[in-house]
């Protein structure tokens, strides 16, 4: 029996084990569509704060985007498994998926936010004003309504980011995707080539498709007269950790 | 109607406004002009809260007008039509007439849409009522803000060089709706380089210049006898 990487054999084992592989993945995507919620929520409060006329909620705003986007996933995901039980907070693994990952990208979306708010004409705000609508009513109808288009590409950039970093998981057992596709290899036969590769594959599964769709929405949108102040952010914004 | 009380507005050093005092009547079609820079543009906004004064007093019937983000009396008492229409793209022409009636004044739905496609048809854009403004000329953008600034149905309508941006051959389309307007008891405040409309429509033109009131007069006074030097430089420039 060869012993190779990619042997024939270890391929069936994995095909005979491929419910572990399957319940790491819904694992995946349901920290992954949680996540995105909340990382969404905080993503347009913390823009809305950046874009107000209020010092206070700007300070709040810009000191949570500079946390989370200076400091690595992994150090707030341990910081939550393994700190905050000293503090008498106990969370289970999927909840601490989906409160570090949203907390994260929920930094990166209200720069996106924050940026489509900014790419909004001055003159919007002031008809708005004349109108007499209050600063809330005015982003709630008038200008964030503006921005989706052209936040829509970045924003799915950051989706794909963030299913990407749910793996962040596996260094807590997380049972997630990359955790069970680890555990099946480490714990069994060693078949650690079939293992990442088809791993490597479902991640792709999910994430192309998002990017594919991002990239083409964003060349259309070169081609209308939107604003498009926003659009370049999505460049700027690759974040990667590694685990 | 409006009153302005030695109203002076900064912008970090340079002074913009320097003591502005102008009373303007119910009802009174009121031009401003002035070089670019004069602070007419200024006078204007702060009659509508886009500006705050440094310091005096703008009072709308009477009251105080109180600081940003108190808007609710400027609400009630002024529309803007401004240079670059401001509409809102992302709604159809109607909705743009819509929006404050419904959300502001709590106007139901069938009712606001109905005095909007009044004021549509009244400034010859009823057809256009579900297109969005990105499809429309500049010209019948500026009369769809004139149409939504009626719509809100206040006493006065405050014009901030409302043909400036246009195409020559759209200025006469929206100065034919303001004229067709002057008839009304609207109180007019328009700022504006179209003598050709302060001679037809005003009622008192005033000459704003380096942030003070340089010379007010009827159209006549101005336009045959003005008699300050800086007036009459100014109109022998704008003139040909």
């Amino acid at each position: 029996m060869s012993n190779g990487p990619f042997a024939l054999w270890r391929w069936q084992k994995l095909l005979t084990d491929w419910d572990k592989f399957a319940e790491g993945l819904l694992t995946t995507l349901a920290v992954a569509v949680l996540a995105l919620l909340l990382s969404l929520l905080l993503g347009v409060v913390l823009g809305l704060f950046s874009a107000s006329e209020n010092k206070a909620l700007r300070g709040i705003s810009r000191a949570y985007v500079e946390f989370f986007q200076n400091t690595p996933l992994v150090i707030q995901v341990f910081f939550m498994y393994n700190g905050l039980p000293y503090a008498g907070i106990l969370l289970d693994k999927f909840t601490i998926g989906v409160l570090g990952v949203g907390l994260y990208h929920g930094a990166y979306i209200a720069e996106v936010v924050r940026a489509g708010i900014l790419s909004v004409s001055k003159g919007q705000f002031e008809a708005a004003r004349s109108q007499g609508f209050t600063h809330l009513q005015t982003m709630g109808w008038i200008i964030l309504p503006q921005t989706v288009r052209v936040i829509l590409p970045p924003l799915a950039n950051q989706a794909v980011n963030l299913v990407k970093n749910t793996s962040v998981l596996a260094v807590i057992a997380g049972g997630d995707l990359m955790y069970r596709s680890n555990a099946w290899a480490t714990n069994g036969t060693l078949s650690y080539g079939p293992a990442y590769l088809v791993t490597g594959l479902l991640y792709f599964a999910l994430c192309f498709p998002l990017a594919t769709w991002a990239r083409h929405y964003e060349e259309k949108l070169k081609g209308d007269t939107a604003p498009k102040a926003a659009v370049s952010f999505s460049k700027t914004q690759e974040v990667a950790i590694e685990c | 109607m409006i009153k302005t009380v030695n109203l002076c507005k900064s912008f970090g050093s340079l002074q913009v406004l320097k003591g502005i005092n102008l009373t303007v009547a119910e009802g009174e079609k009121l031009v401003i002009i002035g070089p670019s820079g004069s602070g007419k543009s200024t006078l204007i906004r702060c009659m509508n809260g886009l500006e705050e004064p440094t310091s005096g007093e703008v009072y709308i019937d009477g009251q105080l007008l109180p600081h940003k983000n108190k808007t609710q009396l400027v609400r009630r008492t002024s529309a803007m039509v401004f240079q670059q229409f401001n509409l809102y793209p992302h709604m159809t022409v109607l909705q743009n007439l819509t929006l404050a009636p419904i959300k502001l004044q709590h106007v139901p739905k069938k009712d606001a849409e109905e005095r909007a496609m009044r004021y549509l048809e009244r400034v010859g854009l009823a057809d256009k009522a579900n297109a969005h403004p990105p499809q429309l000329s500049g010209g019948q953008k500026q009369r769809v803000a004139i149409a939504r600034a009626l719509a809100s149905q206040q006493k006065i309508i405050l014009f901030d060089e409302p043909t400036s941006a246009l195409d020559p051959e759209m200025v006469q389309e929206v100065l034919d709706v303001m004229i067709g307007l002057s008839k009304e008891n609207i109180t007019m405040v328009v700022v504006t380089h179209e003598m050709g409309f302060a001679r037809q429509v005003a009622d008192r033109v005033i000459f704003v210049d380096g942030g003070v009131i340089v010379e007010e007069g009827t159209p006549e006074h101005f336009f045959e006898n003005p008699t300050e030097e800086r007036t009459k430089a100014f109109l022998s420039k704008i003139i040909r």
